[in-house]
């Protein structure tokens, strides 16, 4: 069971007010005593120390902290962590497994669709989603797609371009 | 046989980058993944007023939350001199607010907790009493003869201007303006903006009482610059400092400055004595960091009846806030505006800035641009088309009579910097042809037939990159050079270390590749480290796309120095004179007899088994490199737009970008730079901007109101490429990361101005918001300033 407030004196620990989450993350069944208010960004980061998942504006609007909840696109640090007891949630390290990465961080990187790395793996979850639901986007269906993601890097054309790679191999066509 | 240097990844190739192995995995290591045992967390509380007198601060309450450890003041900083810090121009910014606020968002107290949320409601239980003041938000206001005045902590401060500065030759312009056929005239503002990085900015300080040494995780593009600056400012002895900037979510320039935060983390620290950790939230990077631009300009060019342009005069006032805290050379007040016109041939001109205090957030910093060259190349680039309007000439035709030819270099700019090489003409003539201007008419007719309005926008021009040389360009005194250390391993690997700082350039990637061309060992196997200022050399950091033009060279100018050890090595193995040594990448070989010879890799396992008498052992070295000149890419950006004159909203048609920024180390990251700028290009030009209603509240404080383009308004892009080799760069290398957000605004404005122009529009200011363009197209007039922002 994770807690969040190990770092906590014991008697403040006490005198806060928490509940019990189960959230299976990236396949894994995982249970935290967290407060009512604790955002899933803030749990999947501080708590199950998965910092691939980034905060980036508090608003809901740069998508750095995209997840998939049960396999659709959300914002996590819009969405409280008790929102998600009991359901799937997948994060950035959740895409590729010990000895594959996913076609989409393979087109990321061959695409050249990132610099700085800080909205990228939104943006892979957010292309995941979209793939998941259509494996043969157009131009604009991508960008369309990704419009809940900013980033101030890359102008997105190779972004797009990342996510065609990616859909046509998954096609088998790469 | 002779390598080959794109398979090892050498110069040219567009080799994947190694950061990426990490970042697509979500294993980057930002500043707020960094988790040290016993860490406490800190929130800043703000001022929600503009202009305020601190009647009283009540923290009792916060205290009194189970988990707040220590809630910090002014007065607690001001116990400690620590209440105000020098900025990065030689004023004082304060750190926690003693006697006034002077923005919004101005830092007021600190909360320590054992955790962010206790933190968070700690800073909400803070009661503060202002007494508010009469709130300063534009030039005007701030130099009113009875405006209040924002800096009473100064000594000797009687009104809000902040410098006056002067540059050119004056008498000499004002002869030009009054012997010339016409005067075009034309009045600019660039508005404020925020370089706004998806990650905000933070620290974790982490002072150790058992060894006295003091180390920040911080989000620094220049750790070797905050290392100076915490000594001087907080005492503690250089070597017992470490600043550690790790990946960093993009900078584009707000991660420059010391703010705040950082000093109040580390006194927390050091009064705690645990980890503090301060992780900046978006409101409070866009209300309180560097912000760009807020630049006015009263422009003018005499031009002769054939279309030179005889003179420039550009008088032009910048809004400062309420700290003057820009990141530049210290020569320079206004940073390198005075670049403008540098790819023109003009004779004569004059440049004034007023720099001035309002009461807003502190800064002025490089926002994606090399020093203010972005106001001044779009200032020049809209000067440029509306004075070929006025003349009834053609727009490209006026640039080429007024571009600087390629035999006329080396070159004086009418301001005095110095070019030294470029094929302007060219680089114009491959965008022209690129986007079909001699059919745009044909296609401009059509669009009329459909009730829209076309246009085509150029912008053309040369900006000063990769300061110093260190005679003219130094930050607090320190000499802008920058610095590269490499070592060569037994088996032939390396580790490279340089002064820069990545935020996203790839510099793990390309500065490998440098070596790789230099030394012949495939840039795989060499390792790079930036960040760490207990193991990299000094450098000044990165931002004003110096990186290759300074750091980068030094890694050329380090593996020089290896290969030159190398060379007499390898004579010692191969039992012949050193001047019998030749060189081809990777291997040294015997004139003369090219089956002789020895690989770099064997030179390196000899410098640790078998050296020459009297010769150290080891190969390794490092280089500072302070460079002759700046380098001095060019680029000629074409927009054409389509605009619906029923509702004001334009859309962009095409974008086509030839860049000459010299050898391209790698084109795929070169391409990706200038991706990326013409987007924030665009940004600006479309809907980018921070502004302040009437009572001082910035309007823009978070990504629902400060709005920046996704993946679907972004126009897609087409590059081309001139190679003209920088003449002093080791490699003929140019900086490039910061030419389409310096060039590509005015492309897009001049492109919407070119289709208002027949209806009698010469001008609408930054942002180019629909409602604006519809203003312009229904009174047929201009529109200028700050969009309005009306209190409720």
């Amino acid at each position: 069971m994770t807690s969040l407030f190990e770092e906590l004196q014991p008697t403040i620990a006490d005198e806060i007010q928490t509940t019990r989450v189960d959230i299976r993350i990236n396949g894994e069944s995982k249970a935290a005593q967290i407060e009512p208010r604790l955002l899933l960004a803030h749990l999947i980061r501080n708590g199950f120390r998965l910092t691939g998942t980034h905060t980036g504006c508090d608003t809901t609007n740069c998508g750095a902290c995209t997840v998939l909840l049960d396999g659709a696109p959300v914002k996590s640090c819009t969405v409280f962590a008790v929102q998600a007891d009991g359901h799937e949630v997948t994060t950035v390290e959740g895409l590729a497994t010990a000895s594959e990465l996913h076609p989409i961080q393979e087109g990321f990187k061959d695409e050249h669709g990132l610099q700085c790395g800080f909205c990228t793996p939104g943006m892979m979850l957010s292309a995941k989603a979209l793939l998941d639901e259509n494996p043969n986007p157009t131009e604009d269906e991508v960008r369309w797609a990704l419009s809940g993601n900013l980033c101030r890097c890359t102008g997105y054309q190779n972004i797009v371009k990342a996510v065609l790679w990616a859909a046509a191999k998954m096609r088998g066509e790469a | 046989m002779a390598i080959d240097e794109v398979k090892i990844g050498g110069l040219g190739a567009s080799r994947r980058r190694v950061e990426d192995n990490r970042f697509i995995r979500g294993k980057g290591n930002y500043v707020d993944d960094v988790v040290l045992p016993g860490m406490l967390h800190m929130e800043i509380l703000r001022s929600p007023l503009a202009h305020a007198r601190i009647k009283s601060i009540d923290t009792s309450a916060a205290y009194a939350i189970p988990g707040v450890r220590m809630v910090m003041t002014g007065e607690m900083m001001a116990a400690r001199n620590l209440a105000w810090m020098p900025t990065l121009s030689y004023d004082t910014q304060a750190v926690l607010a003693t006697d006034k606020v002077r923005f919004q968002g101005q830092e007021v107290c600190a909360v320590i907790a054992d955790d962010p949320y206790i933190a968070r409601d700690g800073v909400e239980a803070i009661v503060v009493d202002y007494e508010p003041l009469a709130p300063i938000v534009n030039p005007e206001q701030a130099l009113a003869p009875d405006a209040p005045l924002i800096r009473d902590d100064k000594v000797n401060q009687t009104n809000n201007v902040v410098f006056d500065w002067e540059v050119g030759d004056r008498e000499g312009t004002d002869r030009v303006f009054a012997e010339a056929d016409m005067v075009s005239e034309l009045e600019l503002h660039y508005p404020r903006s925020h370089p706004s990085p998806i990650e905000a900015c933070g620290s974790i300080a982490d002072y150790d009482r058992a060894t006295s040494k003091l180390t920040v995780y911080m989000t620094s593009q220049a750790p070797h610059i905050v290392r100076a600056a915490v000594s001087m400012v907080a005492e503690i002895p250089e070597h017992m400092i470490r600043i550690i900037s790790p990946d960093l979510g993009g900078g584009f320039g707000n991660k420059v400055p010391v703010y705040p935060g950082y000093v109040i983390s580390i006194l927390a620290s050091i009064l705690l004595e645990r980890p503090v950790k301060w992780i900046e939230d978006k409101t409070g990077n866009l209300i309180s960091t560097g912000f760009g631009r807020d630049v006015y300009l009263k422009g003018k060019l005499a031009l002769r009846k054939d279309g030179k342009i005889l003179g420039v005069r550009m008088d032009t006032v910048s809004d400062h806030g309420a700290f003057f805290a820009d990141a530049q050379p210290s020569k320079f007040k206004i940073g390198l505006i005075h670049s403008a016109f540098a790819c023109y041939d003009i004779p004569t001109a004059y440049l004034t800035n007023r720099g001035v205090y309002t009461n807003k957030s502190p800064g002025g910093v490089a926002y994606r641009c090399s020093f203010r060259v972005t106001e001044a190349m779009f200032f020049q680039e809209r000067m440029v088309q509306a004075a070929a309007d006025d003349l009834g000439m053609d727009q490209a035709e006026f640039r080429r009579i007024n571009l600087v030819k390629d035999d006329d270099f080396p070159k004086r700019t009418p301001f005095g910097f110095l070019t030294d090489s470029g094929q302007y003409e060219k680089c114009l003539q491959v965008g022209l042809d690129a986007i079909g201007y001699d059919d745009f008419q044909n296609q401009k007719a059509e669009a009329a037939k459909r009730g829209r309005l076309l246009g085509l926008g150029i912008s053309t021009m040369t900006e000063p990159l990769g300061a110093g040389n260190s005679r003219e360009y130094d930050i607090l005194g320190i000499k802008m050079f920058d610095s590269a250390e490499l070592r060569v391993h037994m088996t032939g690997k390396a580790i490279l270390r340089t002064g820069a700082k990545s935020q996203g350039q790839g510099h793990e990637t390309t500065w490998a590749q440098i070596v790789a061309h230099e030394l012949g060992i495939p840039a795989e196997d060499i390792v790079v480290e930036e960040g760490d200022t207990d193991t990299a050399p000094f450098g000044m950091g990165t931002y004003a796309s110096r990186s290759t033009p300074v750091a980068g060279a030094a890694v050329s100018m380090v593996s020089r120095k290896i290969r030159a050890k190398a060379r007499k090595i390898a004579a010692h193995l191969l039992e012949v004179s050193d001047e019998d040594i030749e060189w081809e990448l990777g291997r040294f070989y015997v004139r003369g007899a090219p089956d002789r010879g020895v690989s770099i890799q064997e030179c390196a396992m000899a410098a640790y088994s078998n050296v020459p008498d009297g010769m150290e052992p080891g190969l390794e070295n490092n280089a500072y490199y302070d460079p002759p000149n700046l380098t001095w890419p060019f680029a000629c950006y074409i927009a054409t737009v389509e605009i619906d004159p029923l509702t004001g909203v334009w859309d962009v048609i095409r974008v086509v970008a030839v860049d000459d920024c010299g050898v391209r180390i790698n084109p795929m990251i070169v391409e990706g730079q200038i991706m990326g700028g013409l987007t924030e290009a665009y940004a600006m030009a479309n809907m980018q901007f921070i502004t302040f209603d009437e009572d001082g509240n910035c309007v823009g404080s978070n990504y629902m109101d400060y709005l920046l383009p996704t993946a679907w308004e972004t126009p897609g892009f087409e590059l081309h490429e001139v190679v003209t080799p920088c003449p002093h760069h080791p490699i003929g290398a140019k900086g490039i990361g910061e030419c389409a957000t310096v060039g590509g605004p005015a492309a897009f404005v001049n492109a919407v101005m070119d289709a208002l122009k027949d209806i009698g529009v010469r001008n609408i200011d930054m942002p180019l918001l629909p409602d604006r363009v519809y203003e312009a197209i229904q009174t047929g007039s201009d529109v200028s300033g700050h969009p309005p922002v009306k209190n409720r």
